[in-house]
């Protein structure tokens, strides 16, 4: 159960998820068609419908510490299955943009790292790189044992590259990143 | 029939056996591939989970390298077939989109590359028909659990991809190959996609739900289409085993290589050895009627 004070903050987050997904919150009339199709709203304390409820009602950025804003897969069954054509994966999508921005606590797993050594990799090398990618993350969490029971397997089998991608573009990607990053430190 | 095909970074690590299996099934039908040159990352889920304009700029690079050879794109990797589709879709759709890719690129793309998947190639420009007449084997009444997930079919209105609900493409494949295909209530359900090193917990349950549901349907094995589906289901089998004492035996085969045992390629063509869960029961099932 969340709280919700009103305060500054809520209406910023409220108008930075809008801002970010293109959605507008206030048409949800809380049907809960999403909650009823999320794969994972069983293992988390938030449902998505409550997240919809608590963002038009002007919940503060305590709203992006939430369990599902992380644990959600993207699979998008809420955007497919809303009766008002809400999609409430982008709205996902722009809590954990926010939460990374603002400097939401690390949640478990912590998805962020992952998702910042998986796109390192693409930076560096122009394609995906399976190990220097769960390096970094393993390195960053501390759970190095993790998985490693499956590496004789998988390198034997060749489903684990052991040396790093050739023959994509790096200049193209590298210049994508640079502007990305550009664009961002004008905003802030 | 020539595509541009675009293989993502799975084939090359993970998915090699998907990859694999796509282009020798290409080859027996008369479909000709060219590789878009110095092909890049799709961003995949990491990519639109930090940034909007990134998520679409990687995919972007790509398509413009296909609008230059004046080709369709047919991708094979549903995670990677989606991100080409979104991006598009907001390139298209949204003016300041297409300018800020524009300036990530340092050139224009205006999202019209016409993107397909394999499968919709299959059953759309090569036919039924044309597949069954190059058949050599039949699945001799295998039951095959098709499962979709995501990525395939959602958003429905972006990706544009048979029905989101109960989609038959798979279905429609494994029966014409002389296979049984399976009633089942987890076709559109979701593996926990890119969770799977972060959140093994997650994964472990959504997918230990979907094999339940495949074992109690009476299959002998899953086929699917996406390689996150495939390496959920098939690497993590062994963690799911543990986490709820079971002992299943599950192959989880790419469409391709099955539709490749068809065609009259070997296992070895095909990259069976790759599966972590052997799937002799299929092989023996496929080869005893073989009719070469």
């Amino acid at each position: 159960m969340l709280t919700i004070k009103k305060k500054k903050t809520g209406r910023a987050l409220k108008d930075a998820v809008e801002a970010l997904s293109g959605v507008d919150l206030s048409v949800c009339y809380q049907c809960k068609k999403c909650s009823g199709g999320c794969p994972v709203a069983t293992l988390t304390q938030s449902r998505p419908s409550e997240i919809m409820r608590q963002l038009h009602l002007g919940a503060g950025d305590e709203l992006l510490a939430s369990d599902l804003v992380w644990t959600c897969v993207s699979c998008e069954t809420c955007s497919t299955r809303c009766p008002m054509g809400i999609d409430v994966a982008a709205v996902m999508d722009a809590l954990r943009r926010l939460a990374i921005e603002r400097g939401a606590p690390k949640p478990e797993g912590n998805v962020p790292l992952f998702n910042r050594a998986f796109l390192k990799t693409v930076e560096t090398f122009g394609r995906s790189y399976e190990i220097g990618m769960i390096t970094a993350y393993k390195l960053g969490t501390g759970k190095l044992m993790n998985d490693t029971e499956k590496f004789p397997a998988m390198l034997k089998k060749g489903k684990i590259a052991l040396l790093p991608p050739r023959g994509g573009d790096r200049k193209t990607v590298k210049r994508i990143f640079k502007k990305i990053k550009e664009r961002k430190g004008a905003k802030a | 029939m020539r595509y541009a095909y675009y293989p993502g970074c799975s084939a090359e690590s993970t998915a090699r056996d998907m990859n694999q299996s796509a282009l020798a099934v290409a080859r027996a039908l008369g479909i000709d591939f060219e590789e878009p040159k110095g092909w890049t990352c799709c961003g995949a889920t990491a990519g639109h989970q930090t940034d909007r304009l990134l998520s679409v700029a990687l995919p972007a690079a790509n398509l413009a390298k296909v609008q230059d050879m004046k080709l369709d794109m047919v991708v094979n990797c549903a995670a990677c077939y989606n991100r080409m589709k979104v991006a598009n879709h907001e390139i298209a759709a949204r003016s300041e989109i297409r300018q800020g890719v524009r300036d990530a690129l340092d050139r224009d793309y205006d999202g019209s590359v016409r993107v397909r998947h394999l499968l919709e190639v299959l059953l759309e420009d090569v036919g039924l028909p044309a597949i069954n007449k190059s058949l050599k084997r039949s699945l001799n009444g295998l039951k095959v659990a098709c499962y979709y997930g995501c990525l395939l079919v959602r958003p429905p209105g972006v990706v544009k991809f048979d029905d989101p609900e109960n989609p038959k493409s798979l279905d429609r494949l494994v029966t014409m190959m002389g296979g049984q295909s399976l009633d089942w209530p987890c076709k559109v359900e979701c593996c926990g996609g890119g969770l799977s090193l972060s959140r093994t917990d997650v994964v472990v349950n959504l997918t230990g739900s979907i094999l339940d549901m495949a074992v109690q349907a009476g299959a002998d094995c899953i086929a699917v289409s996406c390689p996150m589906c495939q390496s959920n289901l098939d690497l993590r089998q062994q963690d799911i085993n543990k986490q709820f004492g079971k002992n299943y035996r599950m192959p989880v085969i790419y469409i391709t290589q099955l539709l490749g045992l068809c065609l009259g390629f070997g296992p070895d063509e095909l990259g069976f050895e790759k599966l972590m869960v052997p799937a002799a029961n299929v092989l023996k099932k496929v080869e005893a009627n073989g009719h070469e």
